[in-house]
């Protein structure tokens, strides 16, 4: 897939220390690599291999990625929030390319 | 004893179908040990103990290429006191290893879930590697209608 797009669902405020659950989706295809064509030849894979989640630099949440993972790979996971911050979410795709969003979120 | 042509063409296909049954079954051993390994490997060789941690996934999934499963690990994710790391293992797919989740303490809790894809019915288990370095696992059956890897 040319465009591969992030969607990521955090709230936008949280008491301190309170545990918030994320939601993260990326649009990708997810080629597994076993899969043939009409002719028979391999479609070579191509996946996200890694996925990390950091708060303020500290690395919160991190998956390693194998090809049994569906298209369109969704991660739920939880934080902490120990003060306000951004938290800066990252997908590492086999190609080399990687596809990143940020949210903020304040401590009321 | 003397076999006629007929007799001969049915020892024959027997034979045939024993093999293939033979090469089948073999490559599901073959995963079956590799998950295994897979999870000695991952546990550095000690034996996980049942409990701690929770494996959610459907009985039945109808649709083998997207299979919601969620793991949850009993833990206080104190700066001292946290899971380090889960892995998710199919025993029934071409290759057994699904994902690997690490945590940190600010994760808060343990939780974590995703969709996976799963080729047949099979066992998919979970793996969790704690700081102290003890290792919990969990185990469930799911059944597929259709499987999810193509071809």
């Amino acid at each position: 897939m040319a465009s591969a797009k992030p969607r990521v669902k955090v709230p936008s405020s949280a008491s301190k220390d309170e545990v918030i659950t994320i939601k993260t989706l990326i649009s990708h295809t997810m080629e597994s690599g076993v899969r043939k064509d009409k002719e028979g030849n391999v479609i070579p894979r191509k996946i996200i291999n890694t996925f990390t989640a950091e708060f303020n630099g500290a690395k919160v949440f991190e998956a390693n990625i194998e090809p049994a993972i569906s298209a369109n790979p969704y991660f739920e996971f939880s934080m902490r929030v120990p003060e306000s911050g951004t938290i800066k979410f990252t997908w590492v795709d086999d190609d080399g390319s990687v596809y990143s969003e940020e949210k903020t979120i304040e401590v009321n | 004893m003397s076999l006629t042509r007929r007799e001969t063409l049915i020892l024959g296909i027997g034979a045939a179908a024993l093999a293939t049954a033979g090469l089948r079954s073999s490559p599901v051993l073959a995963a079956a040990e590799d998950t295994q390994a897979m999870i000695m490997e991952f546990t550095g060789g000690k034996e996980p103990e049942s409990g701690r941690i929770t494996l959610n996934a459907p009985e039945i999934a109808e649709n083998g290429n997207t299979v919601p499963i969620s793991v949850s690990v009993d833990s206080p994710m104190t700066a001292d006191d946290y899971v380090e790391q889960v892995i998710v293992l199919a025993e029934g797919n071409p290759n057994p290893g699904v994902v690997v989740f690490a945590f940190s303490p600010l994760s808060g809790s343990a939780d974590a879930s995703t969709r996976m894809r799963l080729a047949k019915t099979q066992n998919v288990v979970a793996v969790a590697k704690m700081k102290d370095g003890s290792v919990f696992m969990d185990k469930r059956e799911v059944k597929v209608t259709i499987g999810g890897c193509g071809g």
